[in-house]
């Protein structure tokens, strides 16, 4: 067979997205129709640089939710002959079950660029997105106090924060992001660490609210204890009461993932830790709080319900730019090698395996190079339409 | 103002204390030093020889201990092995008489590195020369660029200009250095693709790519052609953000009453522009900039491992992959100050430039 010409590989390319642009074109067409009944997410659908970020930005997520039927070929699997072949080469064992070429050619180890892209977009939009919330979660539950109370606490929090934003982000990945460091335990730690913030948070944000209706409180607080506990048992130390018991754990995480997730979650909190605490000691200022502090509300109560959500629009908006920037750390994490396994087919990664021979090949770095570029575009158009868009009201 | 200073600095202090004690916690945790003494020693030692390997060269003391004595704040250890002294001070040509008492950081010891088999602070002072000239150069592209751009931008909000430039500022800011780095050398060093097949075919380029893909030979003679990429591959992360800095703040300027004065007094828009709203639209992006340089310094690890320019980022790769424990923590000193000292400047110069805040 002959290779195929750039536009049929586009051409084929464009074909194997089809579940891709099926989702898009319906969520396109309901959240146009419906648009006056989904707030700024609506309003989104007026600005052209937000709608146009945020299209990118679903093209990758249904990219990852649908990767299974895009990929063309096994994203680990080598096959004989296409070591490094050009874009649109045919396969040569003639395997008839196989897709006969490989679009975007073939990296070093003779596997498929084109799914090891489709599959990479699933590595990463299961990291950065949760990773982000991870970091969300610390930077306000720390972030809200330290602004709303002051004093010696906002010091030593501060303090804090500023140490590890001084910490150049490369060096503490390659002290924290190692084989070995697995082996002392202290991801784990981290974990334990950070993974209670959320069920604080959660704890907090229901018992402040329902706190004079005490039937409702115990029944909140109960259900977010034990999900929040059985997660954490699986996610933080990989012991999951069902492991014992069926044998099967529900929560769990790869001890080099965890790692990784931590990693990236430390480096992220101290950013929004120092938003949200900006965020309340402006908003604290307000007449509403007093108003609610004149009304004996407690402290949580006035921070977790009255000044949050009234700090959620400068929130969302550094909530997309930073899943992007972490997209830019997990990159970067793979690049220098430290990422998930050498085998993985996440971006960073992949670039790393296609940097050697780059001046002879260049498509096994570039396709995963531009797939990265455009999701950390579409996030930063995104923030920039929902920016421009929560400002109008 | 001084006493504004003197808390910083005192934080300052108190920041790298902190900062360096982590790293030589992290450093020196039992898997590393198990690595070392079998990288120094051999590489079949026993468990037991292992242990004994780590006693025989002073690394049993507790880690504070030895945190000081790596400071220079206490003194180094010595013990008798086999009928001859060893001490941490003792080596180079110095016996038990003669060494002195403290050797760490602050009496200008940084120790052997053991990777490239030199004194730590020969390899840190050459990379860092290496790494000073490619900052020098990303200074020097970026800055005037990114201000540039921020400023045609931001004088006429809205327009068709600020729309084109603050796309291609979001679009930089969206693309991290190995990213641009990979583009870029396929545009315009590789032989099979991009430009330079079609520039040499058409004969007007001698060699057969127009770049060069590494910098290895910047180090000794930087030209145009082999320093052009690694520059413009970190300036390029840059000019995105100060340049959004700077259009920010040049937009806020341009709305101020005496602008309007001054655009209804007739002066001329240019005018207005240049000796009007560009003095006080540039305070902000002066901070920016300061606190750009952590950022560069992420920048400058990534480019020069994937340039291959043997500054001091790629010598903090070569030392963080190889264990090297002296060298890793001579390069995190060095960067944190970098942060700490830009973050201490940036404070000083806004409080100069910005008379409206003043400082008991």
């Amino acid at each position: 067979m002959e290779d195929l010409t750039w536009l049929s590989i586009l051409g084929r390319a464009f074909a194997q997205f089809w579940p891709v642009w099926l989702a898009l074109v319906v969520t396109f067409a309901l959240s146009i129709r419906y648009k006056r009944h989904l707030g700024l997410y609506g309003k989104l659908m007026d600005s052209t640089v937000g709608l146009f970020g945020l299209w990118i930005v679903l093209f990758w997520v249904f990219t990852a939710l649908f990767a299974d039927l895009i990929i063309t070929h096994d994203p680990l699997a080598q096959l004989s002959g296409l070591k490094n072949a050009a874009p649109g080469s045919p396969l040569t064992s003639g395997a008839d079950d196989l897709y006969p070429y490989y679009l975007f050619g073939g990296d070093s180890r003779a596997r498929d660029v084109f799914s090891r892209m489709v599959m990479g977009s699933r590595m990463v939009l299961q990291i950065a997105p949760a990773a982000t919330i991870f970091a969300f979660m610390v930077g306000i539950t720390l972030g809200l106090p330290a602004g709303y109370f002051g004093g010696k606490l906002d010091t030593l929090l501060s303090f804090l924060a500023n140490l590890v934003l001084a910490f150049p982000v490369i060096l503490l990945f390659y002290l924290l992001v190692t084989p070995e460091i697995v082996q002392t335990g202290i991801p784990m730690y981290f974990a334990a660490v950070l993974f209670v913030f959320p069920i604080i948070f959660f704890v907090v944000l229901f018992n402040s609210r329902f706190r004079t209706n005490p039937p409702r409180r115990n029944l909140l607080v109960a259900i977010t204890l034990a999900l929040g506990l059985w997660a954490y048992s699986g996610l933080a130390f990989n012991m999951d009461p069902l492991k014992y018991l069926i044998g099967s754990p529900v929560f769990s995480m790869d001890p080099n993932l965890l790692n990784v997730f931590v990693s990236v979650v430390f480096v992220n909190s101290p950013g929004v830790f120092r938003i949200v605490r900006g965020l309340v000691m402006d908003i604290k200022a307000r007449d509403y709080v007093a108003a609610g502090q004149t009304r004996g509300e407690s402290p949580w109560y006035i921070m977790l319900w009255e000044i949050l959500p009234n700090a959620r629009g400068p929130l969302i908006v550094d909530f997309c730019l930073r899943i992007g920037y972490t997209t830019i750390l997990l990159g970067t994490l793979g690049f220098f090698g430290l990422g998930v396994s050498p085998e993985s087919p996440d971006w960073g990664s992949t670039i790393n395996d296609g940097r050697r021979l780059l001046s002879v090949y260049l498509h096994p770095a570039v396709v995963p190079a531009l797939a990265l570029m455009s999701l950390v575009l579409g996030l930063n158009l995104l923030a920039d339409g929902l920016r421009e868009e929560s400002l109008k009201d | 103002m001084l006493a504004f200073i003197l808390r910083r600095l005192g934080v300052m202090i108190l920041t790298a204390i902190a900062l360096t004690f982590i790293v030589f916690y992290l450093t020196n945790l039992p898997p590393n030093l198990e690595k070392l003494a079998k990288s120094e020693g051999s590489v079949r030692m026993a468990d037991d020889a292992v242990a004994s390997w780590l006693e025989n060269n002073g690394f049993s003391e507790p880690v504070v201990s030895r945190y000081g004595q790596w400071l220079g704040l206490l003194p180094g250890w010595t013990r008798e092995v086999d009928g001859e002294i060893r001490g941490r001070c003792i080596g180079n040509g110095l016996t038990a008489e003669t060494a002195p008492r403290f050797c760490g950081i602050l009496q200008g010891e940084w120790g052997w590195s053991t990777v490239f088999k030199k004194p730590v602070a020969e390899i840190l002072g050459r990379s860092l020369v290496h790494t000073g000239w490619l900052m020098l150069w990303v200074m020097i592209v970026m800055v005037p660029a990114s201000l540039l751009l921020g400023v045609l931008a931001g004088m006429r909000e809205g327009s068709r200009t600020d729309r084109v430039l603050s796309t291609f500022a979001i679009a930089t800011t969206a693309t991290p250095e190995y990213v641009s780095g990979v583009i870029f050398i396929a545009l315009f060093a590789s032989a099979t693709a991009g430009l330079s097949p079609i520039l040499a075919n058409w004969g007007l380029i001698e060699g057969k790519t127009l770049f060069q893909g590494t910098a290895t030979s910047a180090m000794d003679n930087i030209t145009f052609w082999n320093f052009g990429l690694p520059v413009i591959t970190i300036a390029l992360y840059g000019i995105g953000y100060i340049a959004r800095m700077t259009r920010a703040s040049m937009t806020e300027v341009m709305t101020q009453q005496y602008i309007r004065t001054a655009r209804l007094k007739g002066v001329r828009f240019r005018d207005v522009v240049l000796k009007h709203a560009l003095r006080n639209a540039l305070i902000a992006p002066f901070t920016v900039i300061m606190l750009q340089f952590p950022w560069l310094l992420n920048g400058v690890v990534i480019v020069e491992t994937l340039f291959n320019y043997k500054g001091f980022g790629w010598t903090l790769v070569q030392a963080a992959g190889n264990n090297d424990i002296n060298m890793l923590l001579a390069c995190s000193v060095v960067a944190v100050l970098v942060v700490l000292v830009t973050q201490l400047i940036s404070d000083i110069g806004y409080v100069f430039l910005n008379p409206r805040i003043r400082l008991a």
